[in-house]
């Protein structure tokens, strides 16, 4: 962590303890508090406008679908000002403010002119362009079965995740170290893997006893390819040097492999986590629409069957919560495995 | 520091036999063509003796160094330890080599344990580490990583981490490269200290005369294009050497015009 940047206000400064006055922070003191009244502003005057427009484009609307958003907006309102009330005293809550206000307020801005445009002056077909109010109504009225729906989508992803990468952790290994490995199994992954995991769902569909084992297979499979390349071609770019250094040490070959070589891969295995988490991403949400029967890509076909559009986007929120949370994770686990790198490469 | 349990000599080293040894490298952009790196080079070294091995850049120092630790197999000589033909690298000769190659996803700590983990031993050597990492001093940078590491901070812990498995010939280099004066003086002493209490065979690659004059037994010179050895000059001197004395002063006019009228060849030949 960096050091704590504090913003110590002249008038602020009597109240402060001593404790804090002393930490680090000069050199980015100028440009805080040159932001300091306005990262307090941002989102109270935009949740402000956010409720203003919301009024006005709810007149013509039925009450009880633009209540939820109306508390929402409001709870946003006080928790802003109670925190801009409360960061005066607590500075780990001023920070986080500093970074996250601007990105808030710009998220409730976008809000805003989706209202507009949807509830408001309707510019977009209606039944397909649900305001936010709608949809946040959604959300809450089928709240259990898109939870239920999220938590089938997490398991078939964790499982086809797991399987994929646990496979392709061993091939790309082999493929990376032995020559034998590499001589038969680069074709066989030059010409298997570049296909989209999606384009064997009619033959997974045939082939396997369920849509769900077929589905963990796909996925496994979309994620095998990236995993399996990016191992490789990190194993057998080892540096030479580091395997000499460790000969020298008096190491076996399994040391050199699973504490040189895979360690020395491991910024390139993270890209293949990377790159094979975004494929079973859009594999999941494709063998949910055609195949499985639960799931969030399920969900989303089901509403739009019936022409919930307001369902339709309420799944699409919480998929892009949930895929982004996933992702968040991954970046921690890399952080944590690669703490070594930083201040090496740019994060 | 590493507390040497009596002044004994253990004689611990190895007898290390290099003969007639050639090698040449392909040149990158022709096949054709190629480096003699090392031109029938032989050197014999007794156990427990420390030979320096001087001669300008590219004279293949790195090479015979390579050779003998087994990373790479000679075009045509023989290469022996005890009387033993070196075919493979082992934990017995130890290599700190010329850019420290720490394991950068590894702390200080562990790049210094990582030739007893290696090796299946740091459970009982554990105790070890801490004194190496005092003995380089850098006790306090136990869980830095590599790339907060100075240059010389890092060929300290690359010494350290070939010290600590104890090997019989000991291949070093020019491990105080980048050490500033005072720290390398330190440094070697500390070398000289194990290379007494443990008895090593050493082999040191260094640019620094003083440096070869005040710690080798013996010192090979060698010349460049194609990489030979040049002559071979005993050193003498009564141990702890004085760096100011007249005799190492004499003997260091020597070896310089040596090097001066090798370079001279050098330049001859490439004309
Ligand atoms: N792996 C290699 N491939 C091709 N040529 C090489 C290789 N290693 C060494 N050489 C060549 O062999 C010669 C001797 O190299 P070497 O590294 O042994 O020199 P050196 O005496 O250690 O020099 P320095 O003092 O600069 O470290 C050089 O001309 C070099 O170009
Ligand atoms: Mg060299």
């Amino acid at each position: 962590m960096n050091a704590p940047v504090e913003e110590v206000k002249r008038e602020s400064r009597a109240q402060m303890p001593a404790r804090k006055i002393s930490l680090p922070e000069t050199t980015k003191a100028p440009l805080a508090s040159r932001a300091g009244a306005r990262f307090l502003l941002a989102v109270p005057v935009a949740t402000g406008i956010a409720l203003a427009v919301h009024f006005w484009a709810s007149k013509n609307q039925p009450a009880p679908e633009t209540h939820s958003y109306t508390s929402f907006l409001w709870i946003i309102l006080s928790a802003s000002i109670v925190a801009a009330a409360a960061q005066f005293a607590w500075s780990y809550l001023r920070r986080w403010m500093q970074q996250m206000a601007p990105i808030i307020a710009a998220a409730i801005v976008l809000l805003t002119i989706w209202e507009a445009v949807t509830s408001g002056f309707r510019w977009l077909p209606m039944p397909y362009f649900p305001g936010p109010a709608g949809v946040l109504q959604s959300l809450i009225d089928d709240r259990a079965v898109l939870f239920d729906s999220t938590w089938h989508s997490l398991l078939l992803l964790l499982s086809g995740y797991f399987l994929g990468v646990c496979i392709a952790l061993v091939t790309g290994v082999c493929i990376g170290w032995f020559a034998p490995a590499r001589y038969w199994g680069m074709p066989i992954l030059k010409i298997i893997g570049p296909i989209p995991a999606t384009a064997w769902v009619p033959l997974a569909m045939v082939v396997a006893p369920s849509a769900m084992f077929s589905a963990v297979g796909l996925i496994a499979l979309a994620v095998w390819f990236p995993v399996t390349m990016l191992t490789a071609s990190g194993i057998s770019n080892t540096r030479a040097s580091y395997l000499d250094v460790a000969r020298t040490l008096g190491a076996s070959r399994a040391y050199l492999i699973f504490r040189v070589a895979i360690p020395a891969a491991m910024p390139n295995i993270f890209i293949g986590l990377f790159m094979g988490l975004g494929a079973s991403f859009l594999t999941l949400v494709v063998a949910e629409t055609v195949g499985v029967k639960s799931g969030l890509g399920w969900y989303v076909s089901w509403a739009q069957g019936w022409a919930e559009y307001g369902k339709v986007y309420a799944a699409l929120v919480i998929m892009a919560v949930f895929f982004s949370t996933i992702m968040t994770v991954l970046f921690k686990v890399r952080d944590r495995v690669l703490v070594w790198q930083k201040g090496v490469i740019k994060w | 520091m590493v507390t040497a349990s009596s002044n004994r000599v253990t004689a611990e080293g190895s007898a290390l036999l290099v003969q007639n040894v050639s090698k040449s490298f392909p040149a990158a952009d022709n096949s054709q063509a190629s480096t003699l790196a090392l031109d029938d080079a032989s050197l014999s070294v007794a156990p427990g003796e420390l030979v320096s091995l001087v001669g300008p850049s590219g004279c293949g120092k790195s090479t015979l160094l390579r050779l003998i630790a087994g990373l790479t197999a000679p075009d045509s000589g023989e290469l022996s330890v005890d009387a033993e033909p070196i075919s493979e690298p082992c934990a017995e000769r130890g290599l700190v080599f010329q850019d420290p190659n720490l394991f950068p996803w590894l702390s200080v700590r562990k790049n210094i344990q990582s030739g007893l983990v290696a090796r299946g031993v740091l459970h009982e050597k554990k105790h070890e580490v801490d004194e190496f990492m005092r003995l380089v001093g850098l006790e306090t940078f136990a869980d830095a990583y590599p790339h907060h590491l100075s240059g010389g901070m890092a060929q300290r812990v690359a010494l350290a981490r070939a010290l600590i498995n104890h090997p019989k010939v000991l291949l070093l280099d020019e491990p105080l490269g980048a050490l500033d004066a005072f720290t390398r003086m330190r440094m070697q002493d500390e070398v000289l200290r194990l290379w007494k209490s443990r008895g090593t065979t050493i082999l040191l690659v260094t640019h620094d005369i003083d440096e070869a004059i005040y710690m080798s037994d013996r010192i090979v010179i060698m010349t460049a294009r194609p990489g030979r050895i040049e002559r071979t000059i005993s050193v003498t001197l009564d141990r702890p050497r004085q760096r100011n004395s007249p005799e190492f002063l004499q003997l260091r006019g020597q070896i310089l015009e040596i090097l001066h009228f090798a370079g001279a060849s050098v330049g001859a030949a490439e004309e």
